[in-house]
């Protein structure tokens, strides 16, 4: 590699390392991308489009999550067009499942509500779906509320990959898609989730959360996975 | 200049925006100098006056009434502005809606639920009809402002009355559900 | 088997040809009109007929006209019967009857078709390969192993300019010479056979009336580009397509035409069926290697593109499977006399499924460079009963409406992109003056909304809400508001969508907003001017 690993992002010239992401680096350089699927130490899949941002000299949109930083990238994050795509998407999540925030376990602790307020939405433009879904209360610890659920796949992904289980996945398609464990039994009897509750910690909003919490009453714990997260990748380098 | 006229209102909600407006405790003083309150639940006006500049809205359409009354207000006021989650959302009035229509709403709760003399009520003329579905406020009318929130807090109520009283835009700076 | 071997065959095949013969066809448009019965009839009554030493029935592939089906041809002479039903078998046996008409085959709709990958529709008998090498079959394969380099042959497929025929048009080398070029020893050739566009039947045609044209491209790619795997990627709508090519595998494994010593020259290549389970979103090529794999039929971002990482992780030629068809053709002539077929910027042919208000339904091939008027009107016959043509729907949920007045747009990648539509995989539906347009964007949202896979969020749900729209506007409830929602969720959706489907789902929606707006302002609630 001989050009030099430089990028600019927002404006702002950024160092990179041969493989990172343009999310990991508008970090570093302290510019804020909004997400929803990321995770860091999960894998990205590029689904919730709230990181595209736009590459000068390519007509499409990238998302930040999956593209690889290249020499001499220039690349804007904050356009008012990426503005308005972002809150469309999100006034889109809002209006797809029955998010009733005043009543929601993760009222004041939840992703999408702070990134509601974030794009400055007041109001959704598009008419709500009000689904009828379930809650699923079989499991001893934990429930599922599919009312709240946007279909990150967080859980999925650290089921999978840092658990090592795979209890989660994603059935149906399209709008009738909705995450399950196992093959589409309840929760309570799945033979394979270990009850570790990684999947809850990581839940963005209100789907996945401690039995017995109240509205509002949901503390996130991230610091117990990114220990586990950390573990993982030092196994990896050295196992 | 001559004060604004000034209303609020209160469709399908709990009453629980009125409240935290309540809770703006003595500015509530200040806002009366500073703007006429023509329409209120707390003041004595039983009938929508014409020719209000400003009015707050609280509560989802969820029945007839409801739907008459906002279109009342549309017809009568300058700019209207969704106030709360029930009017900006649904939010909790709204979520009987999954159940599907009105009818299916009432069966659950008057004949599967109870267990004493399950009946649905009939009142022709005294309870206004239920719509099948809950609609937000701008779902109904063409609204010119929001502020969310369950409830919106006082300060935030506040800030919101003043930049409209000082000319400005009808908009919640750090606007949140919930 | 040796290069030379292939003349054996073709000339036994020729030497054991009765004088005449009665083709029937026994694609699936045909059959689904009884085509299947009528060749039990045919071969029943001339098991007893004085003309049996000097006739046989031979079930062929598309003969085009679909629409008029059964389509029954008496060779040599090439007379040719639509709308045959088992009683008229003794009078096509006899070559004459009082209730045949045979179709006139200097019509527009026969003369003016070029033929390339459907050079053998119609003539050979799917099921058996001596067929289709005595019709020329593989000796495209035979000129690639014998007088070409591999590097050649990816300079040919550059050079003939042909582009992809899935629809998006990109350049077919370019690929190949990605593939080519990776050190990687492990890669794959998949076929896209997943045509899951509503009105589009033109791979599934090819693939059941010739399916060794298909394959014969995808062994010189695995020759060109060092695959030694090819993957059939069919949709699980067609399993006449999977019987047929299931057989055609197995008679080229037989044949030495896959295998281990591909035509004695050493050469390995071998094809495996994967059947789809019926979701749109698997022909988008990075949902389509998912499934392959085994998961689920997701798309994931691009780049890496499949040339580069695609199948388990290899390198992967992946084309459609009318580019495949071309290959043989293009390696045997040269790229050349391909090249001189078409536009500069879109060479050779084009495969085109023509069904909806139009008279005459069916399969049309023509040079790339025809004006959509030359098809719909001059070939087609236009829409029936005299009705006007309002536009015609090109790409499927993919493409755009092209408004009559436009119909002189030529079939050309720029051409067409340059008026909101597509030259698309081929799918190409007539509409008449009565179609509402609003009903058309409607029910193409419908498909998208229901075959989104529901990974990323504007797909997903911009297609419900763009769908629900688009009712409200057909019940005349819609608003001009509405339709600016319509429109900035159209602009979001293309814009945003992780793969193809989301980001072309608005296509219909735009094109009709743009050509035919007054079909939207009518229905708008207090009418145009509210």
């Amino acid at each position: 590699m001989t050009a030099e690993r430089k990028m600019r992002i927002n404006d702002v010239q950024v160092k990179f390392e041969e493989g990172e992401t343009v999310l990991a680096c508008a970090r570093r350089a302290g510019v804020r991308i909004p997400t929803l699927c990321h995770f860091d130490g999960l894998s990205d899949i590029g689904a919730c489009r709230l990181c595209l941002v736009e590459v000068e000299g390519s007509a499409q949109l990238a998302a930040s999550c999956v593209t690889r930083a290249e020499p001499g990238m220039v690349i804007r994050c904050h356009t008012t067009r990426l503005a308005e795509y972002r809150k469309v998407i999100l006034e889109l999540l809002l209006a797809e499942r029955n998010h009733v925030c005043s009543v929601c376990v993760a009222n004041g602790n939840c992703e999408l509500q702070d990134l509601a307020t974030e794009h400055q939405i007041d109001h959704v433009r598009f008419d709500y779906q009000f689904p009828a879904l379930g809650v699923d209360l079989s499991h001893g610890q934990f429930g599922v509320d599919h009312n709240r659920c946007i279909l990150c796949t967080r859980c999925v992904r650290v089921c999978d990959e840092i658990e090592g289980a795979h209890t989660w996945d994603v059935a149906g398609r399209g709008g009738t898609s909705r995450v399950i464990t196992d093959l589409a039994q309840p929760w309570g009897e799945s033979q394979t989730c270990t009850s570790c509750g990684k999947c809850v910690e990581l839940c963005p909003t209100g789907a996945l959360f401690p039995r017995g919490t109240s509205v509002g009453g949901l503390v996130r714990d991230r610091g117990r996975i990114e220990l586990a997260m950390a573990h993982r990748r030092h196994e990896s380098c050295h196992g | 200049m001559s004060r604004l006229r000034f209303a609020t209102a209160w469709l399908a909600g709990c009453s629980g925006c009125h409240m935290s407006f309540l809770d703006l405790d003595e500015w509530l003083a200040d806002l009366g100098r500073l703007v006429e309150i023509v329409y209120c639940p707390i003041i004595d006006v039983k009938e929508y006056p014409d020719h209000v500049d400003v009015a707050l809205v609280e509560g989802a359409v969820a029945n007839e009434d409801n739907r008459e009354m906002a279109r009342r207000i549309r017809d009568r006021t300058r700019v209207v502005v969704a106030f709360g989650d029930c009017a900006v959302t649904g939010n909790v009035t709204a979520m009987r809606n999954p159940l599907g229509s009105a009818r299916t709403v009432l069966e659950r709760s008057y004949l599967e639920l109870p267990t004493l003399a399950p009946a649905i009520p009939a009142a022709p003329g005294i309870l206004p009809v239920l719509e099948d579905r809950v609609r937000p406020l701008q779902e109904v009318i063409a609204v010119d402002g929001f502020l969310p929130g369950c409830p919106p807090p006082a300060g935030m109520i506040r800030e919101f009355l003043e930049g409209v009283i000082a000319g400005g835009p009808p908009v919640a700076r750090r606007p949140r559900f919930g | 088997m040796s290069p030379d071997d292939l003349d054996g065959i073709a000339a036994r095949e020729n030497a054991s040809r009765k004088p005449i013969q009665i083709r029937c066809c026994t694609a699936a448009g045909c059959l689904a009109v009884g085509a299947e019965s009528v060749r039990r009839e045919l071969q029943g009554v001339l098991e007893q007929h004085p003309l049996r030493d000097q006739t046989e029935v031979i079930g062929v592939g598309c003969m085009r006209l679909c629409g008029f089906g059964p389509l029954v041809r008496r060779d040599p002479d090439g007379t040719t019967f639509a709308g045959v039903r088992p009683a008229d078998a003794p009078a096509i046996i006899a070559g004459q009857g009082p209730e045949l008409t045979p179709l006139d085959m200097h019509q527009p709709f026969f003369r003016n078709q070029k033929s390339v990958v459907l050079a053998n529709c119609g003539i050979v008998d799917p099921e058996r390969i001596e067929s289709t090498i005595a019709a020329g079959g593989y000796r495209g394969l035979r000129d690639a192993l014998t007088l070409h380099s591999p590097a050649e042959i990816v300079q040919f497929v550059t050079r003939s300019g042909l582009r992809g025929r899935g629809g998006a048009g990109y350049p077919t080398g370019v690929k190949w010479s990605i593939v080519a070029g990776s050190t990687d020893p492990n890669k794959h050739v998949i076929c896209n056979a997943d045509e899951g566009d509503p009105g589009a039947f033109k791979d599934r045609t090819i693939l059941e009336s010739d399916p060794h044209r298909v394959m014969e491209g995808m062994v010189i790619a695995g020759y060109a580009t060092g695959a030694r795997t090819g993957y059939v990627y069919v949709r699980g709508e067609h399993p006449l397509v999977t019987d047929r090519l299931q057989k055609a595998i197995d008679q080229a494994r037989e044949f030495g035409l896959l295998g281990t010593d591909i035509l004695g020259r050493g050469l390995i290549f071998d094809i495996e069926i994967r059947v789809g389970a019926g979701a749109y979103v698997c022909g988008e090529e990075t949902a389509l290697i998912a499934s392959i794999e085994g998961g689920r039929g997701i798309p994931h971002p691009r780049p890496p593109y499949p040339g580069k990482v695609g199948l388990w992780g290899a390198p992967t030629l992946i084309n459609n499977v009318e580019t495949y068809a071309n290959i043989g053709a293009i390696v045997e002539n040269g790229p050349d006399w391909y090249s001189a077929i078409g536009t500069p910027t879109s060479r050779g042919t084009k495969v085109f499924s023509v069904a909806g208000r139009v008279v005459r339904t069916g399969l049309v091939e023509v040079p790339m460079g025809t004006p959509l008027r030359e098809i719909v009107e001059v070939m087609c016959g236009g829409a029936p009963k005299g009705a006007r043509i309002k536009a015609v729907q090109t790409g499927g949920p993919a493409g755009g409406f092209v408004p009559e007045p436009l119909l002189d747009t030529p079939v050309d990648y720029e051409a067409m992109a340059a008026i909101g539509s597509i030259v698309g995989s081929g799918g190409m539906i007539v509409l008449d003056e009565t179609t509402d347009m609003v009903e058309m964007a409607r029910f193409f949202m419908d498909f998208c909304r229901d075959e989104s896979c529901g990974k990323c969020i504007p797909c997903r749900t911009g297609t419900v809400q763009m769908h629900g729209l688009l009712e409200r506007i057909g019940r005349r409830e819609g608003t001009r508001a509405d339709v600016l929602r319509l429109e900035l969720l159209a602009d979001v959706v293309r814009h945003t969508s992780l793969c193809g489907l989301g980001r072309s789902a608005p296509n219909p929606v735009t094109s009709s907003l743009r050509h035919f707006r007054g079909d939207y302002e009518e229905k708008l609630r207090g009418g145009p001017k509210s």
